[in-house]
Order: structure tokens, then sequence, then C-alpha cells
């Protein structure tokens, strides 16, 4: 570790550093991610997934949404067959002659919007109340705990489905409409707070034993500075794996809700509400209209989670 | 002529890291006769332990040997399949670990794991093996060893476990025995007591002993013959007596040289310091600190008896301005709850500290002259840093937050001018901690103690955690700061040769009570106290040399 024969009279030369890009590829967790098959191949899908639904508008061959292009003529239209209007459906067609891969493509948006802000929702609550509980510890833990250890014995779509009840009941119905999407979001989010505060939580006592904690409250350094500048940037690790994870989870979640109808309203379709839509006529020989969507809420929602399985390993160093 | 029980020849041992190989252990070769102790010594990361580990054949992966050869009584043992080296591992080489805590199954009593190791490797009946082991346990110096074979290890303490490993690694009569840190993880008292017991167990049963330790003071006491091991290579090799007084080498030389002993040193500065002086610059009052026990965040709220604990019992001393206080004190003496009521992270129950005649638990301006004039250096470098902040923010943040530097060229100029006088070169105040030995960090902790330019400063351990080499250079520099801006510190540990070494005055905790206080000289050259004469007479020295 130190040599000898270093003198304490002169200063020590700064440790050669290597490049700046040879240092990231050569750090663990890109080593770890070299190393990965699984994790490139769920990476190259999931940025595929995310940048179809992005830019929607712009690759997906039809709006979906605008009733002039469509052909009622069309519906019903296998996977890659002709068409009576002789336009080409690469995934087949709806009952209305919607094209199922630009349908898939829009409702992945409202997926991933409603999964994304309903996690940072979770995430921002969470990682708060986890921090001041960490932190402060006393009765303020002990009874935000006890409200996330009762809220962890419901199944998140239970409580989702409370809030969404409960904002049905207070937003007048001719705004319901266009409440619907965030009412989403706040439902899933609340139903997903607990864990992360938990997570910070047990974080956070670990991290105001330190003794750099100790050497800013000797200083005087107010609290707040103390956990937002010294104590969150050493929690952010397991943050951001249960974020990611999280996301899978919500995306499912919305999925859920969306099926069974308390969710998007179908004027804006999520991958839920087409699923919906296609179970109606799984049975009467259109698997199209099904299949496909249900297939991109898997990969997406599994792409997701093996990535956050990963980053879980390759931040635990125990795993290394 | 006999053969050795254990000979190592250009021993190799690499880990295989990412791309690149690292050779832990060198080319390294040395034998052990029988009924031989031999002391394995070097700086972390000398390849030591890995040497230890080979010989068990406990390397864990992705290491491996990949050259030389080891035998035991002229077989060879280091390319043996892995059932061969686990029938090795007990039966003919026993093993003792630093932390007594984890080589011991806590869900067992250890009757049953002496009983079940004896059985394992004797063709002994259950009672036989019993009675074996009851004796192995009074022979380890266990009290009523009959009563308390039946108790689990949590009820025994750390020196007593440590005792039943040591009878654990005899008891199938193994020709050698590999002790490594064994007493590593213990206070002063109780680290003589196990030397004497490892010794001791070891001759009864012929055992030859490789031990491996950082304290030269462990193996001038006990070993016969020592290997001085440096970055993954022997360096010298020799009689306990001949190195520790001939060193030839110039690695072994600076080392035995930067090892601090609690015999007089030549040209040690010890002006004595007036025992209660009222116009001392630090005054320590009849402190006394009350915790509670054992009471969780609900229950706290309900009426009730309370058990209360006394940590620091009416404790006062005085510090004159720009000299060293040393208080020593073995695990739970309560040093640690002074230095944090001291520097205001824990309230005092009663008593009063006084700064520059401010008192700093007074509220308000008391406060503040605390944030301005107190500083602490802790003991673990590697948690006393923020992991995610820059060096310069780290130096920084004193200055930031007492307002004593704002703007941005000025505080770079001041963490500059800082990391020069703790010898770093101030180009690394961009890097992250991490980038940094264990001694840099320290220095680093240093700079940050001084930049908010305080008169006073609490030394928590400071080099505990550190190499005896670099512990010197850390020590060299505090005395070097001390001089430079008047300092006054006042230097907890429990390490007695660093505070002969570094203090004008010594106060000595017991249970939390300042059993002894006074100038260094008269403490450690006429002691009063029958505690204090209990713990120089434990504590392992070089100066004890046989």
């Amino acid at each position: 570790m130190t040599d000898l024969p270093q003198t304490s009279t002169q200063p020590e030369p700064a440790a050669k550093s290597p490049s700046r890009w040879k240092a990231f590829w050569r750090s663990d967790i890109v080593w770890s991610y070299r190393r990965s098959p699984v994790t490139i191949v769920a990476s190259i899908v999931a940025l595929l997934l995310v940048l179809m639904a992005v830019f929607a508008p712009w690759l997906a061959p039809y709006n979906p949404f605008n009733p002039a292009t469509l052909n009622l003529m069309d519906g019903f239209t296998p996977p890659n067959s002709a068409s009576y209007s002789g336009n080409y459906f690469l995934m087949g067609t709806d009952n209305q002659g919607r094209d199922v891969f630009s349908t898939i493509m829009y409702g992945m948006r409202v997926s991933l919007f409603v999964g994304v802000l309903a996690t940072l929702l979770a995430m921002i609550m969470g990682v708060g109340l986890g921090l001041v509980a960490g932190y402060v510890g006393g009765v303020i833990d002990a009874v935000s705990l006890r409200v996330a250890d009762v809220q962890l014995s419901f199944p998140a779509v239970l409580i989702a489905l409370l809030v969404f009840g409960v904002a049905r009941g207070v937003i007048p119905p001719n705004q319901q409409e266009g409440a619907a999407i965030w009412v989403l979001i706040l439902a899933i989010g609340l139903a997903n707070w607990a864990q992360f505060a938990r997570t910070v939580r047990g974080a956070t006592m670990v991290e105001r034993q330190k003794d750099y904690v100790a050497a800013a409250r000797i200083l005087g350094v107010n609290p707040f500075f103390i956990l937002l500048r010294h104590v969150l940037p050493n929690v952010v690790g397991p943050v951001l794996v249960i974020g990611t994870i999280g996301l899978a989870l919500a995306i499912i979640e919305e999925a859920t809700l969306s099926y069974l109808g308390v969710g998007v309203p179908p004027t804006q379709p999520s991958l839920g509400t087409l699923i919906r839509i296609g179970q109606q006529f799984l049975f009467s020989g259109e698997w199209w209209i099904l299949l496909f969507p249900a297939i991109t809420l898997v990969l997406l929602a599994l792409s997701v989670n093996l990535l956050g399985d990963w980053l879980r390993d390759a931040l635990n160093p125990k795993l290394r | 002529m006999t053969v050795p029980v254990l000979s190592i020849k250009d021993l190799v041992v690499d880990f295989p890291f990412h791309d690149e190989v690292f050779r832990a252990v060198n080319g390294v070769s040395f034998d052990i006769m029988p009924g031989e102790v031999v002391g394995v010594v070097g700086e972390s990361g000398a390849g030591k332990s890995m040497t230890g580990s080979a010989v068990i054949g406990l390397i864990e992966r992705p290491g491996r040997i990949s050259s030389g050869e080891i035998r035991l009584k002229g077989e060879r043992i280091d390319n043996l399949g892995e059932a061969e080296k686990a029938r090795l591992r007990g039966k003919r080489i026993g093993m003792v670990f630093q932390d007594p805590l984890t080589s011991l199954n806590p869900l067992y009593t250890v009757g049953r794991q002496l009983v079940e190791t004896i059985r394992a490797h004797l063709p002994l009946s259950e009672s036989e093996a019993r009675q074996k082991a009851i004796d192995l346990l009074t022979e380890a110096g266990i009290p009523k060893a009959a009563e308390r074979i039946d108790s689990f290890p949590h009820q025994f303490s750390g020196g007593m476990r440590q005792r039943v490993v040591i009878a654990l690694a005899i008891a199938a009569g193994p020709e050698l025995i590999i002790a490594d840190e064994p007493t590593s993880a213990l206070d002063v008292s109780v680290q003589a007591q196990i030397i004497k017991v490892l010794k001791k167990l070891c001759s009864n049963h012929g055992a030859a002993v490789m031990l491996i330790t950082h304290d030269m003071g462990v193996i001038a006491q006990t070993a016969d013959r020592l290997v001085v091991m440096h970055h993954g290579k022997v360096v010298e090799t020799g009689t306990v007596g001949d190195i520790i007084r001939r060193p030839r080498e110039p690695y072994t030389v600076k080392l035995i040289d930067s090892i601090p002993t609690i015999e007089r040193r030549e040209g040690h500065i010890a002006t004595a310091a007036p025992a209660n002086d009222d116009g001392a610059y630090v005054q320590v009052k009849n402190l006394v600190r009350d915790f509670e026990l054992g009471r969780g965040s609900f229950t706290k709220l309900l009426p009730g008896k309370v058990e209360m604990f006394r940590a620091v019992s009416d404790v006062s001393f005085s510090i004159p301005k720009g000299q060293t206080f040393g208080l020593v004190g073995e695990s739970g003496s309560g040093k640690s709850t002074c230095a944090k009521m001291i520097v205001g992270l824990v309230r005092p129950s009663s008593g009063q500290i006084t700064v520059d005649g401010h008192d700093i638990w007074a509220g308000g301006a008391g406060h503040q002259e605390r944030r301005k004039r107190v500083q602490m250096i802790f003991q673990d470098p590697y948690a006393s840093l923020n992991p995610r902040w820059r060096v310069r923010d780290i130096i920084a943040e004193p200055m930031r937050t007492l307002g004593i530097a704002r703007n941005r060229t000025e505080v770079e100029h001041r963490v500059a001018e800082l990391l020069n006088k703790v010898r770093l070169d101030p180009s690394v105040m961009r890097k992250f901690p991490h980038e940094f030995s264990g001694g840099q960090r320290q220095r680093i902790a240093i700079a940050r103690a001084l930049s908010s330019q305080p008169e006073f400063i609490v030394c928590d351990e400071p080099t505990s955690a550190l190499d005896v080499s670099v512990q010197a250079q850390v020590l060299d520099l505090m005395s070097e700061l001390q001089s430079e801006f008047g300092l006054t510190y006042l230097l907890i540990s429990h390490n007695l040769a660093v505070v002969r070494q570094m203090s004008t005055a010594v106060g000595v905790l017991h249970n939390g009570v300042l059993v002894e206080r006074g100038p260094t000289d008269a403490i450690f050259d006429s002691p009063q106290a029958d505690y204090t004469r209990m713990l120089l007479d434990a504590v392992p020295d070089i100066s004890k040399v046989a």
C-alpha cells in the first residue's frame, strides 16, 4: 500500500491516472456489463422499445388516432397479408382498421409516460421520507415506517384502485377524462413509495454513523444540507436499483389498471388498454390484436427488470 | 538434519483482476522447524496472510498458486486435491484467526464444536472426546471448564473466545498452527494473556507456529525467528533479537525505526505541565455521561423504569495551549464518548467543558466559539471522508461553512496551501477519496481539520488504522503542524507507545473513571494506579525482546 522509502518531507506525487475513457471502460460497473450478455441484450431491447415509443409520431407507419386515415373495411386484417385498401399492416389491424403495430408504439408512449412519472413520484416521496426517518430517528421514524409496513401488506394494485376511486369522487365528471392519466400516475406513485422509504431509511442509518457525517456535524452544518449533500449522494445506489425494478412494476401496474378499465381512457390507449381490447377478439380467431401488445408489454417489463437485476448485482460488492 | 515441519520454496500467488494479474506473493521461501515459533511480519498488502492461506489451501478464487512448492514434513501439499487439503486442515495444520467471533459457530455450544473436531480427527468415543475437550479448555486457561463447556460462544468474552479457538486449533494434535493476527481484535491487557496461552499450548503439544501479524511488539514477545515481508517478497529472515537490534536491510531498518515504543526516547520534550491549571486552554470539569439502555422508540414514550449506564464518570483534566494531552484506555473505557462530548456530538449529562474560557455547551455563543476553535481527526480514514466528494470540496467545506473563504479562487488557493501543508500535491484536489491510500486519506482528513483554522484538535485514534511506517509519518506531520500553528491536541488512543511519544501529559481511563493523570514520564516511569501498572506490563513492546 505505502512505500517506506517515501520520506515525509516531500509532497507525494499524484497517482498516475490513465485516460478518462480508459478508466471508465475498465471500471467495475462497465466491466460487469461487458461480461453479461443477458444485460447487453436486455439493454438493447429496452433502448429500442423506448426509442420506438418516444419517436412514435415520426416512426409509426400510420396515425391510429386520426379517424381520417382509418378505413373500417381494413378491420381484422391478419398480420403480413393483403388488406382491403391495399395498405400493408405488419401486425395486422384491429376491429376498427387501426394498424396494431402503430397502436403499440403509441400505447408504449402512454405506458412509459405513466410508469416513469409514477416511479419518480414514488422515488421523491420515499427517498425524502426515508432520509428524514433514518437520520432523525425516534418517533418520526417509528410512525412513518409503521405506515409503510401497513401499506406494504396490501397489494399495490389495491391501493391504486382505492386512490383511483377517491379521485373519481372528488374530480368533477367533465374533467375526469383529462385528469385520468394524472390520477393514474398519482395512484401508482402512492402505491410504491414504501419500498424506497424503507431502503433509503436503512442506508441512511448506516451512513449517519460514519465519521464524515460527524465531521459535518462538528462544523455545525445545517442538518438539511447534511442530508442533501452528504447522505443522499451515498444512498443513490440502492435507489437506482429499486427505481429501475420499480419502473418495470409500475408499467405492469398501469397495464393491470388499464386492463381492468380504470386506467387511461380508450381514446388514449396504453398497452394495458390494447390488451383489454384484444382479448375480446381472442376466441373469434383474431389472435394478433391481443398477442402483439402482450408480447411488447412482456419485453418492456422484462428488459427493464433484467437491467435492474444487473444493476443490483453490479452495485453489490458482495456478489462481485 | 531434521526435516522442517513446513518448508515453503519460491511460492508465487497470483490474483487475476479484470485483464491484469496481481502478484500477491512473489517468490517466498522459508522453513519452520519442529517446535519453532516463526513470526511473519509485514504491513498491509505485504502478502503475509496470503502466504498463510496458501499453506492451508484456502486461497479465495480467482487467486491461485502459480509456482513454487509447499512441503509439510517433507511431503508436498500445494498440489493436493480439495478433499485431501481439507483432511490436512485441523488434523495436521491448525488455524487461529483474527476475529474469534466469526471463527466459532454461534449456534453450537463450544463443547459440541470441540468434540466434533476431536472426533473427526481422532478415534475417540463421545465421552473420551468430551473429557479431552475439557482438558484442553482448562489448559487454555478457561476457569471451570467442565461447567462452561456447554456454553455458547456469545457467553464468552472476546479473550475467552480466542482461548477456545486456540483449544480448537490444537485439539487434533497438529504439527503446525497458523495464527493470523490472533490478538489484533483484542485489548492490550487480554492480548498478553492470549500470547502466553498460544505459546504454552503449542510447546506443550509440540506444534510449530507460524504467527502472522503486523504488530512487531507481539512478535518480539512470542517468536523465535522472524520473516519480514514487503510487497510479496521476503526482505529479511533471522532471529527476533538480531532483527530488532541489528536489522540489515534498509526496509527492516526503517520499519523497526518507525515503531514507537513505551520506553523513554532521547530528545523527548517533556515539559511537565501543572496538573490542574485554571488558566489552561482546554478545561474539562466533572464530566459525566449516562446512556439509557435498551428502549425502543415507541416504548420510550411509555412510563417505566429506565436503566442507565454510566459511560463517563466524573472526568476532569486540562490542557495548556500548544500541548498534547493523551487519553488512554481499552475498549469500553469511555474515551470515545469523552471525545464526542468535547467536540459537541454528544451532550454531557453533567459537567463543564471550556475552550479558551468559553463553555462550549452553553448554547448560542458557546456553540459558535466551539465551531470556530475545535476540530476532530477520526480513526478510520475510509469512513471520515465522504466517498462522493472531491478532495477539494471535502477540504473546503469547513471554510465555506464558517464563511472563512467564499469565492472560488480564494477557496482553491487555500485548499492548495493546506494540501502543501500535509505534504500532498495540490493537483490531487480534483480526485475522489478512493484514489488514495490510508495514510494519504488521513492527511486529507488533517487538512480538512485545519481548514477552519482551529486551535484545538481532538484526535480519536488517528493512526490505529494505519501501518506503522505510515503511522510514523502521520505522527511526525501532526507534531510539525502543532509547532507551526500552536495547536492544542487531545490524543485519544489505546496505543500506549504512540501516546508516550506524542503527549506532554496523560490520563488513564478505566470503565469511565480517570484512574490516573499526570505528566507523561511520571505515568510511564512510576505509575501509581494498579490498572496503569497492569496496562504497562501487558503491552507487547519491541523493547521487551527476550
